[in-house]
């Protein structure tokens, strides 16, 4: 029903804009990835794989990155048992506050992610809130000093950053339950337990992996919570990144390091695709 | 659910510890924020229990602070170019996946909706890389357009829903009555899109003027205020950083409460 000039009319426009700061950026941080810098800091366009090889053989970058995709992981899963639950408790046991308890549950990604990670920060600190509180109630007598500067303060901060998000897509899958599959369970005689495993959890398998993928991602690639709470031990990889497109200059070896990280989470986000796709029942 | 309260050998002490368990997250999930509102009031310090000396200079000096305000007019500004970039964008691109057919279409949607997702330091980067290989110097420019990219897939996003519950029959009868494409659309498409654009407007602007990633990679000389905090955090803290996330925490209720309203009554006039 819509004419030729008004499909171009809506589509010409945004291709154009999306080709020019979309594509065309993320072209040209594979072409930089194969370029080097010369011993007078400037940027030689010559082709070579030098910078994917120090990827693979310096153990600095791979093991760093290794280590942030355990702290991405440990995120995922902390955010998954924190709100899973949570979900299921809202979509099946709420009842009439569900509405307001789920306007709770996002009130919170309304506060600055910054101004969150400088919180724990507050809180967390040898003279924070959490230590002065335990010295004043006599549990120590000294600061606990593993609290901030430490991969637990990164953890602890994605993972309440993240919850919600992890959250959101679980309680829409749970919400997508038809409710007398799980009165049809009931009535067969089937025990709670046995009606939320092998009824209610593989259905709300698609929420899972889509909470799952985005708090892995997103985790993955920051670098504000580690270079705020993580000191030394809790630097990520995206860090490594930020200093060599900083002090460090070599745009080229950071470009690398940045395509290896976009094509990991695109390989994760194609596979999460694809399983929700199995697992969804509609 | 009756039915599953009632039919377990153990009910309540399961949705007992279930209740245990959503209380300990919501106290995990505003902990933080109840910390940061009651020490923007603390004579002492950002951290110390208890807190001491309550006092409202820190909100004194945050209104005498004229660096933070610059960086507050500048994300103001940000967002809102950011907003009308996105919406500009974002709207017909909503318009396209849902009815031109065109070559590349998969790989648009995916590249639309791909910053969503994706790490902000890809998408800083990339960008980076463009305005340096073009000659062009960092400003309050490079942010807007960084932001204005990135966002589009929340307009889009928002956008492509709305278009999913448009009566199509009021479409076809504006064309059929007579009228052109354009009154179509003016009259009869983005009047029923109000609601989806208005609420991604709200999200594109909160988001814009509390994003950090993307802008740390673009700034010239001028901050955002994000990037304000940023600098002052690793200079040495104190509460006035919690007053000013306060100030804005309000307002981001502020804007909820106002979106809230407006969309639980267009539905009941849909209801009615």
């Amino acid at each position: 029903m819509f004419s030729r000039a008004y499909k171009m009319v809506v589509t010409v426009p945004p291709l154009l804009w999306v080709t020019i700061f979309l594509l065309v950026p993320y072209l040209l941080m594979f072409c930089y990835s194969f370029w080097t810098v010369s011993a007078s800091q400037t940027i030689v366009h010559s082709w070579t794989f030098d910078n994917y090889k120090d990827l693979l053989q310096k153990p600095v970058y791979w093991q760093t990155l290794l280590r942030s995709m355990w702290v991405a992981a440990r995120v995922m899963l902390f955010s998954l048992a924190l709100g899973y639950p949570l979900a299921y408790f809202l979509s099946f046991y709420a009842g009439a506050r569900k509405d307001w308890l789920y306007q709770m549950v996002i009130i919170p990604l309304w506060v600055s992610y910054l101004v969150r990670a400088y919180a724990w920060k507050t809180i967390l600190g040898s003279d924070g809130v959490l230590n002065t509180l335990l010295q004043y109630v006599h549990v120590t007598h000294h600061p606990l000093d593993f609290l901030l500067y430490s991969p637990f303060a990164v953890v602890l901060t994605l993972t309440h950053i993240y919850t919600p998000f992890t959250f959101l897509p679980i309680y829409a899958a749970l919400e997508h339950i038809p409710r007398n599959l799980v009165e049809a369970s009931h009535d067969l005689g089937a025990t709670p337990a046995q009606t939320f495993w092998k009824v209610i959890f593989p259905l709300s398998i698609p929420g899972v992996l889509a909470g799952a993928t985005f708090a892995f991602v997103l985790s993955l690639g920051d670098f504000l919570a580690p270079s705020l709470l993580g000191g030394p031990s809790g630097i990520m990889i995206s860090n490594i990144v930020v200093s060599l497109f900083g002090a460090a200059y070599n745009w080229p070896l950071g470009a690398a390091i940045s395509l290896a990280m976009l094509v990991l989470v695109v390989s994760l986000l194609v596979v999460s695709e694809r399983l929700e796709k199995k697992w969804s029942f509609s | 659910m009756e039915l599953l309260v009632s039919g377990g050998s153990n009910p309540v002490s399961r949705s007992g510890w279930l209740g245990v368990h959503v209380v300990a997250v919501f106290g995990f999930l505003y902990l933080p924020i109840v910390i940061l509102v009651l020490y923007s009031f603390n004579g002492q310090g950002v951290g110390g229990f208890p807190p001491r000396n309550l006092t409202l200079d820190w909100y004194r000096i945050l209104f005498a602070d004229s660096a933070i305000w610059d960086s507050v007019f500048n994300s103001l500004e940000v967002a809102l170019a950011a907003m009308l970039i996105a919406l500009i964008f974002g709207i017909p691109a909503a318009l396209a996946l849902d009815r031109a057919q065109f070559p590349g279409k998969a790989l648009f949607r995916r590249l639309v909706l791909l910053p969503l997702i994706l790490p902000g330091i890809i998408t800083g980067l990339s960008l980076l890389m463009l305005f340096n290989f073009a000659g062009k110097h960092l400003d309050l420019l490079t942010i807007i357009l960084g932001h204005g990219t990135a966002l589009i897939s929340v307009a889009t996003t928002e956008v492509f829903a709305g278009l999913q519950k448009l009566d199509r029959a009021q479409e076809e009868a504006s064309l059929d009555l007579g009228a052109n494409y354009w009154q179509t659309f003016w009259r009869i498409t983005l009047p029923n899109l109000k609601l989806s654009i208005i609420g991604a407007a709200l999200l594109i602007f909160t988001l814009s003027m509390d994003e950090i990633a993307v802008s740390f990679f673009l700034i010239g000389r001028e901050n955002t205020l994000p990037l304000e905090i940023w600098g002052r955090l690793r200079r040495g803290i104190t509460p006035e950083i919690n007053a000013v996330s306060t100030i804005i925490f309000l307002f981001s209720l502020a804007a909820i409460v106002v979106w809230y309203r407006l969309r639980t009554s267009a539905e009941s006039r849909q209801d009615s």
